[in-house]
């Protein structure tokens, strides 16, 4: 789609919505990064830092809808600009979902640091940091491969995401262990379940996104398919 | 130990094609043929404005053709009932068979053709007669004088034109008097009249305001049932409401002839995505 609209404000309205995309994605990035620095750290001024960043996701997610149905009832949208409007629509409450996981990590943070968690208990964060960093760098790939609607990069996604989901279960093996070991650490073993867990999600909503790009770039629906299969779409 | 049996995910191929939910009509090809174009070429004395054109409109569908000014679509649309004929130095190639018969046979009668293939053109042109001899027209010009029968045709076409309601109690004013939108729908009557096989519309609402272009598309919905359909637009947005099949025409060549649904959300031609999209070709 590299050819203009005639109408260049069309070209204006699209471009500007995709910004807007990529905008909110770089926050929930951020958000997320910030949610692992607040956890590793236990530091509960990060965390509500967090959770302030929340409302901005929030409202960014209903003025790009808004903008949406804008554009749909202005311009009737055709073809690859159809599908990229769709694409939009679910990048936006895939991306808002992210936001959502960030909070609830950063929630989690604040609950540990209540109950007297400190880094002498010698939680196993990094694993936890390793997985997030896993997830975040899907979030990233795929907010690039939306940016230049690249479905090459977008498969790429859709090929790791399983690597997230192996440290997930990788690291609810380790949780269990430490809990059956030391009973005292049952309670944050569990809150940081849900924290492994939250990532896990952060990379399906990656995945999501990616696989929006690939209905963008080839007109062909690629949700609920297997990695093989969407492979022979993509190329 | 008991044995833990996983039911396996049943694997499914990825449509790539669209799925057979998002289409309302069956493909092309198990459609019956009512007008068969085959390598169609058409000359304006030196210059040719359509180049080698093949597709076959199916019965009972609505069929449109789009594309830019100038693309032949319209010149393609007065092939089917030799409206061309009427033009110096055109020279049509090839043949368009309606019903078996090659219209561009020797032995075809023209004036025949065209009560086989009626047209409606742009502009609405009743003949400054009242509604009912309007309709009623083309059955006086083939002899008809029963009263009787003449009444029944006018009101069954009026109907079928959705204009009846409006004009019951007026049957004797003038065409002219009605409103631009009621005018064409009087026209489309007229059309009907005589029972066409095949129903041209050359943009039969470029002239009409939003309520009366809706009310002779939805008419465009019932009259598929009975007539084969052929409209040019230029209207996008009405190829894609009225019609089951689009045919995309680009300097005189058919760049794309498809389902309408696959055309609009999936053409299979660059050209078309840019051309339905609104982007420089």
């Amino acid at each position: 789609m590299s050819e203009k609209h005639i109408s260049s404000q069309f070209d204006a309205e699209l471009s500007g919505i995709c910004a807007r995309v990529l905008e909110m994605g770089g926050l929930v990035e951020s958000q997320t990064v910030r949610a692992m620095y607040a956890l590793t750290h236990y530091s509960g001024e990060t965390a509500t830092q967090v959770l302030e960043q929340e409302v901005r996701v929030n409202s960014m997610e209903v003025e790009i809808d808004l903008d949406l149905q804008r554009t749909i009832a202005m311009r009737q949208p055709a073809a690859s600009d159809l599908r990229l409007l769709i694409a939009v629509s679910k990048a936006t409450a895939n991306l808002e979902r992210v936001g959502d996981e960030a909070a609830r990590i950063a929630r989690t943070v604040q609950r540990l640091i209540n109950v007297g968690v400190s880094s002498r208990m010698r939680l196993p964060l990094g694993d936890l940091q390793f997985e997030a960093d896993l997830a975040t760098a899907q979030l990233r790939k795929s907010l690039d491969a939306f940016a230049r609607l690249d479905a090459e990069s977008a498969l790429e996604v859709l090929k790791k995401d399983e690597a997230i989901d192996r440290e997930f279960e990788g690291l609810l093996r380790k949780l269990i262990t430490y809990m059956m070991e030391d009973p005292r650490t049952i309670s944050s073993s569990i809150d940081l379940v849900f924290v492994a867990k939250a990532i896990e999600r952060i990379g399906d909503h990656a995945k999501n996104l990616a696989e929006a790009t690939i209905y963008v770039v080839k007109g062909t629906d690629v949700r609920h398919h297997s990695v093989e299969d969407v492979e022979n779409v993509v190329r | 130990m008991s044995t833990m049996t996983v039911a396996a995910t049943p694997r499914v191929t990825i449509e790539t094609e669209l799925p057979a939910s998002a289409r309302d009509v069956q493909p092309l090809k198990d459609l019956e043929v009512a007008v068969s174009v085959q390598g169609v070429n058409l000359f304006y004395g030196q210059n040719q404005a359509l180049y080698d054109i093949t597709l076959n409109i199916p019965r009972s569908h609505v069929v449109a053709f789009i594309g830019p000014s100038g693309c032949g679509k319209s010149t393609l649309l007065r092939c089917f009932n030799r409206m061309n004929d009427l033009i110096d130095n055109c020279r049509v190639e090839g043949s368009i068979t309606i019903d078996g018969q090659n219209i561009y046979d020797r032995s075809v009668n023209v004036a025949q053709l065209r009560r086989r293939v009626g047209m409606v053109f742009q502009k609405p042109n009743p003949f400054p007669k009242s509604i009912y001899e309007n309709v009623a027209y083309g059955l006086r010009l083939l002899g008809v004088r029963n009263r009787t029968q003449l009444d029944e045709v006018v009101e069954r076409s009026l109907k079928q034109a959705a204009l009846w309601e409006e004009v019951k109690d007026r049957l004797d004013a003038s065409g002219l008097s009605l409103s631009g939108g009621q005018q064409q729908r009087l026209v489309i009557a007229r059309a009907i009249a005589l029972e066409p096989e095949v129903l041209l519309l050359d943009e039969p609402c470029s002239a009409l305001d939003p309520i009366s272009t809706a009310k002779v598309e939805e008419l465009l919905h019932e009259l598929k049932h009975k007539y084969t359909i052929v409209i040019v637009t230029h209207n996008m947005q009405q190829a894609a409401r009225v019609s089951d099949f689009t045919a995309y025409m680009y300097l005189g060549k058919l760049i794309e002839y498809s389902p309408t649904r696959d055309l609009f959300m999936k053409p299979a031609r660059r050209e078309t995505e840019d051309y339905i999209t609104g982007r420089f070709g």
